[in-house]
């Protein structure tokens, strides 16, 4: 009988389907609804942004790539440099020259990831570096937000918009302050420093029905998307249930008490960036905690410093401080939070 | 932490939760199509000296001995391992070193026969009476008739058995949740013949002194069932249990977890619980041996893949080559990639299809290129955590791989590398295509080593202490018997001082 001869490998024979590339093409598809709303209340800024951004990072990541003597074709294609840009410009005001991109995406994917090893390898979360960056180094630039559509008196066009990004000009009669406007939170931190109750600040125009005019509504695409990412099994519920759970909990009682001094938990959780933050930022896998107890006092970290930050610090919104804070703490809380092995 | 998450049997026990486990297509009524079969005799036999785990079979016969089918080819204490037995009669070509259809692809001493074609059976020689045996005679029939645990893990059952009597056995567990895709050998034992299995169980029950019996099988086996039930007839002490196609259910210490929701202690035994687990194929190869004075030369072996033509089971004489199984089988379909034996997860792979069956190999797999695909390129760990959401043993898959490439062994260790299975679970549904299953055998390889160096280490330096300890004692003795003599004789002299008789004795 003829003999064959066959090839050797280890098991498991079956191979896995899941790949890196399929992971971050779906948390890109879960980000759409929140980019489509975003662009609706704040123009197409916010896609050139994401462009900019794109092209920064997959440039950056092609550059370091090469230096390193990595396989480009292989490691451009996995998608984690285009959901660190796009989760980056969806942080930042959408008038923002387009240098600010290039300091950020420099400093995420050069500093923050390639630096650190690559992929998987970073400590930080590399979009919240750029974003904390350029927050801190260009302040100016980076709370100049536009007024969501509603409210806005001149809406720009897009060549409008790109004039703006690239050379930091605006239409003729048209000026910085007619356009943009304090965020919600914003208003919010500056009445309660100026001692006004809450009634008095709610008020303002750039309130919603439960959060933000705009914002709210952004903010409810992004939990679909970060409810559709769970379905998926793309991420688990731990971050994104303690991180908003804790902020719920914790701001409840105190408005319930006294709703004239204390923001309403609807408002913390749909103002900001807390519900992209629970479901898309903290959320990554390679700077978050591994383990499943882990991850919840993971969220509830980054839950608890964006309130103290949103509540006495300096800032606006916490989250991109709060994840980046959480990220050093994410390899002690591993240490203290592995499962049970079967048997002991 | 486990939730009782279905009621299994009409008696109604209830099943506790597996930790992770993948629900896998399982690709099993391929080969079930079709009735078992018993292929005709090769042009060959090779059987390995060593087919269980332990010490290898020494020889009891010679190149150009004629044997009878069931006479033993070669045999060792039953302290260290079983017999082995000429699966049909005829000639003893050679004594030689072959490949054995080993995990690890090494040879070991085969006796390889030639058969006369007449298949003649030595004389049996049943324990007609066991029922009223001492279980030490059936354990002594098992190690005799060569029955290891045919599950894969090869432990001779005698051993296994004996053990378990020891310890207080109050449940003996068969396993017949064949949970590895593709693999239906026991679901086509139980098919045919459930009155062996349920033979075997009550053989099994009397030498390892167990209660009662559960035989547990998969929900999704069919007709299974009902022959099972039948065999049990009205026995109250035979419980059937249907568990949930989940892999790795059926691995032994899942199997406990899902039907008493208790673990086996990592560095323990299922015998800590009172329990004793065996495969339903060993059962029947113990009512072969017991009952019937036969010893275990052939198995059920499931030959299947998109890579033969007509995948079935078949009942095969040990140390038939896996080409001839192929072979009556319809042979290989023209892309026919890679031959494995055992299944898609934890299966191994062959060089050649001329190595033998042996009492371990419960199925060969033949896959296609289709079924494999283009191998991807592995990526670095993004951290995920899906592996650790799967993983049965609790484990940390993404911190392990880490530890083990680089060679942290002790940490590996603390994250407790040892309780992994290889179910390759993690592996499976691993986004970055790291080989972990193949990393954590070469850890669990290279902790064992290690334990093996630390115990010679330390047997050498008990010697050596016992040694030093003993010289320092006989200086001691040495030192006090001069003492002693000294004292005897400053005494003497003392006393020769005290008695002024004797010196004036001395003076006179």
């Amino acid at each position: 009988m003829k003999r064959q001869a066959f090839k050797t490998s280890q098991a498991p024979h079956i191979p896995s389907t899941a790949t890196v590339g399929q992971v971050m093409r779906q948390v890109l598809y879960a980000l759409i609804p929140g980019i489509l709303l975003q662009i609706v209340f704040f123009g197409p800024g916010v896609l050139v942004q994401i462009a900019l951004a794109t092209g920064f990072a997959l440039g950056f990541e092609a550059l370091m790539l090469r230096m390193r003597e990595r396989s480009i074709a292989r490691f451009l294609g996995d998608g984690s440099a285009v959901v660190t840009a796009v989760l980056f410009a969806l942080c930042i005001p959408p008038l923002a020259p387009w240098w600010i991109s290039a300091v950020a995406m420099l400093m995420a994917i050069v500093v923050a990831k390639h630096l650190y090893g690559g992929l998987g390898q970073n400590v930080f979360n590399p979009a919240m570096i750029g974003y904390v960056v350029v927050l801190i180094s260009f302040p100016k630039y980076l709370t100049r937000w536009q007024a969501p559509a509603d409210l806005s008196t001149h809406s720009l066009s897009l060549n409008e918009t790109l004039a703006a990004i690239l050379h930091g000009a605006l239409p003729v009669g048209v000026s910085w302050d007619s356009i943009t406007q304090a965020t919600p939170l914003d208003t919010l931190k500056t009445g309660m420093h100026a001692g006004e109750s809450l009634p008095e600040i709610m008020l303002s125009p750039v309130f919603g029905q439960f959060g933000g005019m705009g914002w709210e509504w952004v903010a409810a695409a992004y939990l679909a998307g970060g409810l559709y990412l769970l379905a998926r099994r793309i991420i688990t519920w731990q971050v994104p249930v303690s991180a908003l759970g804790v902020v719920a909990a914790v701001t409840l009682p105190f408005w319930l008490l006294d709703p004239v001094t204390h923001v309403s938990p609807a408002q913390h959780l749909f103002s900001g960036a807390l519900m992209l933050g629970a479901f898309f930022i903290a959320t990554d896998p390679v700077s978050g905690c591994t383990s499943n107890l882990g991850r919840l006092w993971f969220g509830l970290g980054v839950g608890l410093i964006t309130l103290v930050i949103r509540q006495w610090g300096g800032y606006p919104d916490g989250v991109a401080f709060a994840v980046l804070l959480m990220n050093m703490a994410a390899p002690l809380i591993d240490r203290y939070t592995r499962p049970r092995a079967y048997g002991t | 932490m486990s939730v009782p998450h279905d009621a299994g049997a009409p008696g109604g026990r209830l099943l506790h939760r597996l930790r992770g486990g993948l629900r896998l297509r399982h690709h099993k009524q391929v080969s079930c199509a079709r009735p078992v079969e018993r292929p005709a005799l090769p042009d060959v036999l090779i059987v390995p000296l060593q087919q269980h785990l332990g010490l290898p079979a020494q020889a009891l016969v010679q190149a150009g001995d004629r044997v009878l089918k069931g006479q033993r080819l070669g045999e060792v204490d039953c302290s260290g391992g079983v017999s082995v037995h000429a699966p049909t009669s005829g000639t003893v070509r050679a004594i030689e070193h072959r490949p054995m259809s080993h995990p690890s692809g090494r040879s070991g001493p085969c006796v390889v026969i030639e058969p006369d074609g007449q298949d003649r059976w030595c004389e049996p020689s049943p324990v007609t009476d066991w029922q009223t045996r001492q279980p030490r005679d059936l354990l002594d029939a098992l190690c005799a008739a060569g029955v290891v645990g045919l599950g894969g893990a090869v432990f001779p059952t005698h051993q296994k058995a004996s053990l378990g009597r020891v310890r207080g056995t109050r449940t003996l567990l068969l396993n017949g949740a064949e949970c590895e895709p593709y693999i239906s050998c026991d679901e086509m034992l139980m098919r045919e013949e459930p009155h062996r299995v349920i033979e075997g169980a009550r053989v099994l029950q009397r030498a390892c002194g167990a209660e009662h019996v559960i035989l547990a099988i998969e929900d999704q086996m069919g007709a299974v069932f009902d022959a099972l039930q039948q065999a049990v007839g009205e026995a109250t002490d035979i419980e059937l249990v249907k568990v949930p196609a989940i892999y790795p259910e059926g691995g032994e210490r899942q199997l406990i977890q899902v039907l008493t929701g208790q673990e086996v202690p990592a560095d323990g035994l299922p015998a800590d619980l009172g329990i004793l687990v065996q495969n339903v194929g060993t059962a029947a190869a113990v009512a072969d041996a017991v009952i019937r004075g036969r010893p275990l030369i052939e198995r059920y072996v499931t030959v299947t893949g998109h890579g033969v033509v007509e995948p079935r089971n078949l009942l095969a004489l040990i140390g038939t080559p896996v080409s001839h199984l192929v072979h009556h089988c319809g042979g290989y379909r023209g892309d026919a990639d890679r031959l494995v034996v055992g299944g898609p997860m934890m299966g191994f792979t062959l060089r050649s299809d001329s190595e033998p069956v042996v009492k371990a190999s419960n199925c060969l797999l033949v896959l296609s290129a289709d079924d494999l695909r283009a191998p991807q390129p592995e990526m670095p760990c993004i951290r995920c955590g899906e592996c650790a959401r799967v993983c049965p043993a609790g484990l940390l898959p993404q911190q392990l791989q880490w530890q083990v490439r680089t060679g942290q062994w002790e940490a590996a260790a603390d994250h407790h590398l040892r309780a992994c299975i290889e179910c390759g679970c993690c592996d499976f549904v691993c986004p970055s295509h790291i080989p972990l299953a193949a990393w954590f055998r070469h850890g669990k390889g290279q902790l064992k080593a290690q334990a093996r160096e630390r115990a010679a280490a330390d047997h050498a330096r008990e010697r050596f202490d016992a040694r030093a300890a003993r010289v320092e004692r006989q200086k001691q003795e040495k030192r006090e018997r001069l003492a002693a003599k000294k004292k005897a004789l400053r005494e003497r002299s003392a006393a020769k001082k005290k008695t002024p008789v004797s010196t004036e004795e001395v003076r006179r």
